[in-house]
C-alpha cells in the first residue's frame, strides 16, 4: 500500500517535470510576482513565504525542502534576509542547480545599491544586516533594476526561451515605466510628509517618495517594541510630530494601535509585498495600494 | 526697511515746527534724495536676486543631472560584480559559541540516578548536578570547503573541563538528483530530536526514552546518504547510515567493516498556510561487545555486568507546528511525540554476582514521550511534556539469577515536566523548569531548574 503510494507520488512528480516549465522557487512574494511577470507561461512559480509572514523568521519547513529539491531557479532577496532558513534548504535539497554561485541562485540585492550599510557590526544593535537594508522592493525603481537582471538570468537558465523572456521583459518595462510616472505624480503630495515606521522596512520607499521618517517603533531592528520604547517614541513625537505610523501587513498591530491612539495620528497598514493586502495582488497593485493608503492617511491627518 | 524709513521721516516731519519753512524744504529734498538712492539700491538688489535665482535653478538642474548620472553609475556598479574582498580573513569560517548554565534543585541526588527496569546507558543521562553548574559550552565552526563540500565542527566543552568532539563532518553541497552525503562524526538522523543540538531543545534535558535507549543522543563515526524524492511540495526523504558504533547502545569492536547501521524515512508537508507537519520511521541496528554497567547483587554487594549481543531499535516520530498564517512572531504551537521500541538479544556476564557467570539475555522494551510548546506572546513560551517507559519483558537465561540484577526488575518509569521560557532575542533564552521524575522505582524526584542559553557569533539557521 505504502509502496504503491510512493510510486504514485513519483509518477505524479515526474509527470510535473514532463511539462518542462521552468520551476522557480521565490523566497519572497515580490520576486515570485516578478518572475511570473517575466516568465509568463514558461515558468511555474512557488513562493516560500507569504506577505503575512516575517521573512526574517521562517523555518526550513519540509515542504520548502521538497520545493527546493525540484527548483531550477531560486529567486531571493539576499543580503542575509534569508540567513535563518535558506542555508538549510540549500544544503538539504541535494539540488546542484540552485547552490550559491550557480546561475540558478538569484539574489535581487546584488543588483541594487543598498542603503543603511551599518558602520559597525554588533549584535548589541539588534538584527542588523551587514550588507545593508534588504527591503529593496518598496521602491519600484529597484524592481526595474532587478527585473533587468532577472530577465537575463531567466534567459541564461532556460536558453531555449531566451527570446520569449526578452520580449516579456521589454513589455513589462514599458508598462512599469508608465506606472512609475503615474505613481510619482499621484504621490507628489507625500513629499516631506513625516512618518513613524514599525520596523526599519521602508528606507527605499521613503527615499523614493521623499517621506521623512522620524523613528521606528522597534527600539532596535528586530526587537519587539515594549511599552517603555513606545513611550519614548510618543515623547519624541511631541517635539517632532509625525503624520502617520506605517507598519507592514505581517507586523503585529498592537504597537502601532497603542501609539496611534495616544499620538492621535493614523496607523497605516502597508502591503509591504505582493499579497499583503487584497488590492496588492500583483506588483502594480502593490504600489497602487501602497500610495493610495499613504494618500488616504495623509488626507485624514490634515 | 523702506517703510520704517518713511515712517520715521513722517514722524520727523510731524515733530518739526512750522516756522522752519526752509528747513522743511531742505528736509524734503534730503528725503527725496534718500528715497531715490534707496530705490536704486533696491532695484539693484532685485536684479541680483533674480540673477541668483536663475543661477540656483541652473545649479539644481545640474545637481539633478549629476544625481541621475550618479544613480546610473551606481546602478551600473551594482550590476557589475561586487569588489572582491581583499582581506585574507574574509575566508575565515563562520564561528559561533553556545554559552549556557543551570541552577538545579533536586530532592534526590543525581549521583543515584537510574531509570528502573532498563540497562543504564551511561552517566551523562543523569540530571544536572545540584546547585549552580555550567552547561556544555559549544564551539561551532563551519564553512564551505570548495564548491562541492562543506565542513562542520562542533566542540563541546563539558563543565568538568573535558573537551569532546560532538560533530566533525564533511557534507556534500548539491550533489544533484536530491542526493546528499556526509562523512565523519554526526548525530544520526533517526527520530526527530536525535539530530537537534541540546541548546535547541525545548526542555533542559532529553526525554527519558532518549536517555535510556540512546544515551541522550545517538552520534556515530561513519557515513550517511540521503535522498529526496522528486515530489512537488510533499517531503519524502529516505536515508541510510553506517557507523563504527561508538555510542550507546552500540560499542566499538575490533573488526573491519561496520558495527552500526540505520535507515530512516521522513515524510512532511504543509496542511495549509498555518499548519505543517513531519512524520518519520527509523531503524537502528547495532551490536554491542562487553557493554558494561554497574549494579548490586542479591546481597547488596557491587557488581559489574557486561552485555554482548544485538540491539535493534525502532523509532516512530511526528511533529506538528501551527502558527497563524505561518507567522510565529506572536503565537505558535508545537506538538511532538516519539515512540521507540528496542529488542536486545545476547549474553549478559556478571562479575560479583551470587551466581556469577554468563547467561542469555533477551529484552523487548519500549518508551515514548509527548510534548507541546505554546508561545502565548512574543518572547514567551510554555511547555508540557510527559514521558512514559515500559520495561516490557526481560528474560534471563540459565546461569543468571534475577535477584542479582535489581536494576532490571520490571518497572514503568514516567516523568511529567513543565517549563516556561523567555527569549529576549533570537540569541538568548532563559528557562524555568519543573519535573516530577519517577525514573527510580523507589522514590519520586522533584527537579527544579533555572537555565540560560545564549548563542554568539554567526547566525545559525532554524531547522523545522
Amino acid at each position: 500500500m505504502k509502496l504503491k503510494l510512493l510510486f504514485a507520488m513519483l509518477a505524479l512528480a515526474s509527470s510535473f517535470s514532463a511539462h518542462a516549465a521552468l520551476n522557480i522557487l521565490a523566497c519572497e512574494p515580490e520576486w515570485g510576482a516578478l518572475a511570473q511577470e517575466l516568465g509568463g507561461d514558461k515558468v511555474k512559480v512557488a513562493n516560500a513565504t507569504t506577505a503575512l509572514q516575517d521573512p526574517h523568521r521562517i523555518e526550513a519547513r519540509p515542504s520548502l525542502i521538497a520545493r527546493a529539491r525540484g527548483a531550477d531557479l531560486l529567486v531571493c532577496t539576499g543580503a542575509e534576509l534569508e540567513i535563518g532558513w535558506l542555508p538549510i534548504l540549500l544544503r538539504d535539497s541535494g539540488n546542484a542547480a540552485i547552490q550559491p554561485g550557480q546561475p540558478g541562485n538569484f539574489e535581487a540585492t546584488r543588483y541594487v545599491t543598498l542603503l543603511e550599510k551599518p558602520q559597525r557590526l554588533d549584535r548589541a544593535d539588534g538584527d542588523v544586516h551587514a550588507a545593508g537594508n534588504p527591503h529593496i522592493q518598496t521602491d519600484p525603481r529597484n524592481i526595474a533594476l532587478v527585473a533587468d537582471a532577472m530577465s537575463k538570468t531567466l534567459a541564461a537558465v532556460d536558453v531555449a526561451n531566451a527570446a520569449y523572456y526578452q520580449a516579456r521583459h521589454a513589455d513589462f518595462m514599458a508598462r512599469w515605466r508608465t506606472a512609475i510616472a503615474r505613481w510619482e505624480t499621484q504621490a507628489a503630495p507625500l513629499k516631506g510628509v513625516v512618518i513613524v515606521a514599525q520596523h526599519q522596512a521602508y528606507p527605499y520607499l521613503e527615499n523614493w517618495l521623499g517621506l521623512k521618517q522620524v523613528t521606528t517603533l522597534e527600539p532596535k531592528p528586530g526587537v519587539e517594541p515594549s511599552i517603555a520604547s513606545l513611550s519614548a517614541v510618543l515623547n519624541k513625537l511631541t517635539t517632532t510630530p509625525a503624520k502617520m505610523i506605517i507598519r507592514s501587513a505581517y507586523n503585529d498591530d498592537r504597537a502601532s494601535t497603542w501609539l496611534s491612539q495616544r499620538a492621535n495620528i493614523p496607523a497605516v497598514v502597508l502591503p509591504f509585498t505582493v499579497g499583503g493586502t487584497p488590492a496588492a495582488n500583483n506588483l502594480f497593485g502593490l504600489f497602487d495600494d501602497t500610495i493610495s493608503r499613504l494618500l488616504a492617511a495623509d488626507k485624514a491627518a490634515k | 526697511m523702506k517703510r520704517t524709513l518713511i515712517a520715521s521721516g513722517i514722524l520727523m516731519m510731524l515733530g518739526t515746527p512750522a516756522h522752519a519753512a526752509d528747513d522743511l524744504a531742505a528736509i524734503r529734498q534730503e528725503i527725496q534724495q534718500m528715497k531715490a538712492s534707496y530705490e536704486a539700491r533696491i532695484q539693484q538688489l532685485e536684479t541680483r536676486l533674480a540673477q541668483t535665482e536663475a543661477a540656483t535653478k541652473q545649479a539644481d538642474k545640474k545637481a539633478e543631472q549629476a544625481d541621475t548620472k550618479a544613480e546610473q553609475a551606481s546602478q551600473v556598479a551594482a550590476v557589475a560584480a561586487q569588489p572582491a574582498p581583499s582581506r585574507e580573513s574574509a575566508f575565515n569560517p563562520a564561528i559561533s559559541l553556545i554559552l549556557s548554565g543551570t541552577m538545579n534543585h533536586s530532592s534526590l541526588s543525581p549521583s543515584t540516578y537510574a531509570i528502573g527496569g532498563f540497562i543504564p546507558s551511561g552517566t551523562e543521562v543523569a540530571p544536572n548536578a545540584r546547585g549552580f553548574s555550567l552547561g556544555e559550552s559549544e564551539l561551532a565552526i563551519s564553512s564551505n570547503i570548495d564548491p562541492d563540500y562543506r565542513g562542520n565542527f562542533v566542540l563541546a566543552m563539558a563543565p568538568d573541563n573535558t573537551v569532546g568532539i560532538e560533530n566533525a563532518f564533511v557534507q556534500t553541497l548539491g550533489l544533484g538528483h536530491g542526493l546528499s552525503a556526509q562523512a565523519g562524526r554526526f548525530y544520526s538522523s533517526i527520530g526527530y530530536l536525535n539530530n537537534i543540538h541540546a541548546h535547541a531543545w525545548d526542555f533542559t534535558d532529553a526525554p527519558l526514552v532518549y536517555k535510556s535507549f540512546l544515551g541522550n543522543q545517538y552520534a556515530d563515526d561513519g557515513i550517511q546518504v540521503k535522498w529526496l524524492a522528486p515530489t512537488d511540495s510533499l517531503l519524502v526523504e529516505l536515508g541510510a547510515e553506517l557507523g563504527s558504533g561508538r555510542s550507546f547502545p552500540a560499542t566499538t569492536k575490533d573488526k573491519n567493516g561496520t558495527v552500526a547501521g540505520a535507515v530512516f524515512a521522513h515524510v512532511g508537508g504543509d496542511y495549509d498556510e498555518s499548519n505543517s507537519w513531519r512524520a518519520g520511521l527509523s531503524y537502528l541496528g547495532t551490536g554491542a561487545q562487553d557493554r558494561t554497567y554497574a549494579d548490586v547483587n542479591a546481597t547488596g554487594a557491587a557488581t559489574s555486568n557486561a552485555f554482548s549481543g544485538k540491539s535493534k531499535t525502532w523509532v516512530g516520530d511526528f511533529i506538528w507546528k501551527w502558527a497563524p498564517n505561518g507567522n510565529a512572531t506572536v503565537h505558535s504551537l508545537k506538538v511532538q511525540g516519539e515512540y521507540m521500541h528496542r529488542n536486545e538479544d545476547g549474553d549478559l556476564t556478571c562479575t560479583g554476582c551470587v551466581a556469577s557467570g554468563t547467561g542469555a539475555y533477551n529484552s523487548s522494551q519500549s518508551g515514548w514521550y509527548l510534548q507541546s510548546v505554546y508561545q502565548f506572546m512574543p518572547h514567551w513560551r510554555v511547555g508540557l511534556r510527559h514521558d512514559g517507559m515500559s520495561s516490557g519483558s526481560v528474560a534471563l537465561g540459565a546461569g543468571l539469577n534475577a535477584a542479582d540484577f535489581p536494576l532490571l526488575a520490571a518497572y514503568s518509569p514516567s516523568r511529567n515536566t513543565a517549563m516556561v521560557d523567555y527569549s529576549p532575542s533570537e540569541f538568548s533564552r532563559f528557562r524555568v523548569q519543573y519535573a516530577r521524575d519517577a525514573s527510580r522505582p523507589t522514590q519520586i524526584d522533584n527537579q527544579f531548574s533555572l537555565q540560560y542559553i545564549t548563542s554568539l557569533g554567526a547566525h545559525g539557521a532554524h531547522t523545522f
